[in-house]
């Protein structure tokens, strides 16, 4: 009988605390989120030194929840993966020295992790992976196309040039005077708008898989500006809705195309965005014209977690790729 | 009883370990470089070098600031998860008291401080009476020439103790003149077996209580109080 793996997923990258427990790289056999969304909302967007402030008072807590909610010990245990990067490095510091602190006490395996590679492998805690698959990635610091033709071998095909979609979203969002965090407020009001405003797509160049969105971003705010000198008034539900309909147009046909051009066998959908209702649901109608399976993870697993950091932690682990204590944070890390 | 004693919290980075009231094994470096990659892997070596795993621990001693926000988080974290881990109590000791403690046998009054900037220091006031080291003015987040001329006032000797020294040694001989007592360079540095040692003073933290003791809020935390200040008034 082959034994059970267990790994212990630790992420601190942005503003939630997270452990967890995960079996084999696909069961979650627990999965704690301290959310410090309350904290920094008074500030309209995460404060990099509050992040911190807040990880370091949290991480033994979630520890020790995370123990409690599996049941497990620490001789079940069989490594220790971390998000190493990338993220905001005051933040990620606590993960990653937690992480060694466990490694060392403990003498367990440590294993760095990228964050998207996080989010991709959140799917492989529903559902089992097939080659080549396409992942989308998009969340506040993060709009990408990954290929992957294998476990734990990741080729970004494209990606964002200037602002993630997450940020142009924050930003349209600060504009309207909507409430932090903007995405799901910009989502919720374009469910109620009209597509009565033509913002600009950036396609780039014809064979490009790139994205680019601060453009979107300053037509949404010159539009605005532009009304209120002329004394007109704009329903925000349908600048919401406008604007949202340019970025979805742009990530979904692009992700179209690469799974077409790829040939692949699945389409994974990743990061805090995805919980985006207007993206899931034009997603979901391309996709079912296509014969490519479409996966998007439940809204608990599209945001920060450590389950995700655990399950492609297990990848790498399984791989024999090992860090040493001497392991350090990496905001700018790159996906390889 | 093993003692692992653990000082990220500025830039000189101490770890040391001591066995009852005896030092065992120190390293202490005073050099601009990265704590997060260095103190795991110091620890590991002195560990090693003392013949210690590390369930043989009985108890952890941290600096918990005042000092750089990351550098003392570092340490911070460090600890807890160790004592956490272990199910051993851990000790966070102020980073002042720590360095306050290199000058136990002094009868002058002692004002350890740490540089923060813009004519600020992190620095409180300690004394030594029967060995014990008594906090006679509480730690503060102080403009250095305002704090001098309180200490002046006091019209006592005073030893002054940080790793800073040079840049501010001049304005405490202007401020203090013959009232002032500056040992020489090695006394500056802050040793991680004088933390641990500090440590017999104090009571252990309950493990996920403890938090850095920052003294200064966090700019947006202080601005966004300001705000909330001026439109109740306004
Ligand atoms: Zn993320």
């Amino acid at each position: 009988m082959i034994k059970d793996t267990y790994i212990l997923g630790i992420e601190t990258s942005c503003d939630e605390t997270a452990v967890a427990i995960v079996k084999n790289g696909k069961e979650i056999t627990s999965n704690v989120v301290a959310s410090q969304i309350e904290s920094h909302k008074r500030f309209g967007g995460v404060v990099p030194e509050i992040a911190s402030r807040h990880h370091v008072e949290q991480i033994t807590l979630v520890l020790e929840e995370a123990f409690q909610e599996a049941g497990l010990e620490w001789d079940d245990i069989d490594a220790i993966a971390v998000t190493e990067g990338p993220g905001l490095v005051g933040a990620l510091l606590i993960g990653v020295n937690a992480a060694k602190a466990l490694a060392f006490a403990k003498n367990k395996p440590l294993v760095g992790v990228h964050h998207i590679a996080g989010h991709i492998y959140a799917n492989r805690l529903e559902e089992e992976f097939h080659f080549p698959l396409l992942a989308l990635i998009v969340s506040g610091g993060h709009t990408e196309l990954v290929l992957m033709k294998e476990h734990g071998s990741y080729e970004v095909i494209g990606e964002t040039r200037d602002d993630a979609a997450g940020e142009a979203y924050d930003k349209v969002a600060r504009m309207l005077q909507l409430p932090y965090p903007g995405g799901p407020q910009i989502d919720r009001l374009a469910a109620e708008g009209k597509l009565s405003i033509d913002f600009p797509r950036a396609w780039l160049e014809e064979d490009s898989f790139d994205f680019s969105f601060s453009g979107l971003k300053s037509a949404v705010i010159n539009k605005i500006h532009n009304a209120k000198q002329k004394g007109e008034t704009l329903k925000p539900e349908d600048v919401a809705a406008s604007f949202q309909a340019s970025v979805i147009d742009v990530l979904v046909t692009k992700t179209v195309k690469a799974a077409l051009q790829y040939n692949v066998k699945q389409v994974i959908v990743a990061g805090g965005v995805a919980a985006n209702k207007g993206l899931r649901a034009e997603l979901e109608a391309k996709f079912a014209n296509m014969n490519t399976p479409l996966l998007i993870p439940p809204l608990n697993l599209c945001t920060d977690n450590a389950a995700m950091i655990a399950a492609a932690g297990t990848i790498a682990f399984e791989k024999g790729i090992r860090s040493g204590l001497d392991l350090n944070a990496n905001p700018s890390l790159l996906l390889k | 009883m093993h003692i692992l004693a653990i000082d990220t919290s500025n830039e000189v980075m101490g770890v040391a370990i001591l066995k009852e009231n005896e030092v065992i094994g120190e390293i202490v470096t005073n050099i601009a470089k990265n704590h997060s990659v260095r103190l795991m892997p110091a620890i590991e070596f002195l560990m090693k070098e003392v013949n210690l795993i590390p369930e043989q621990l009985d108890k952890i001693v941290v600096a918990k600031g005042p000092g750089s926000y990351t550098g003392v988080r570092i340490g911070l974290t460090t600890a807890k998860t160790l004592a956490w881990s272990l199910n051993i109590p851990i000790v966070g000791v102020s980073s002042l008291e720590g360095l306050a403690y290199q000058g136990r046998f002094s009868e002058a009054l002692i004002c350890p401080f740490f540089d923060a900037r813009r004519g600020l220091v992190y620095t409180g006031l300690y004394e030594f009476i029967e060995g014990q080291p008594k906090l006679v003015e509480n730690e503060q987040n102080i403009l250095f020439s305002d704090w001098l001329d309180k200490l002046s006032e006091l019209n006592r000797d005073v030893l002054f103790l940080s790793p800073d020294m040079e840049k501010h040694s001049t304005m405490i001989e202007e401020k203090l003149g013959e009232k002032a007592i500056i040992p020489e360079k090695t006394f500056h540095i802050p040793k991680p077996s004088h933390l641990g040692m500090a440590a017999g003073y104090h009571k252990p933290d309950l493990t996920h209580d403890l938090i850095p003791n920052y003294l200064r809020l966090a700019e947006a935390e202080s601005k966004w109080l300001n705000e909330q200040r001026d439109t109740n008034n306004g």
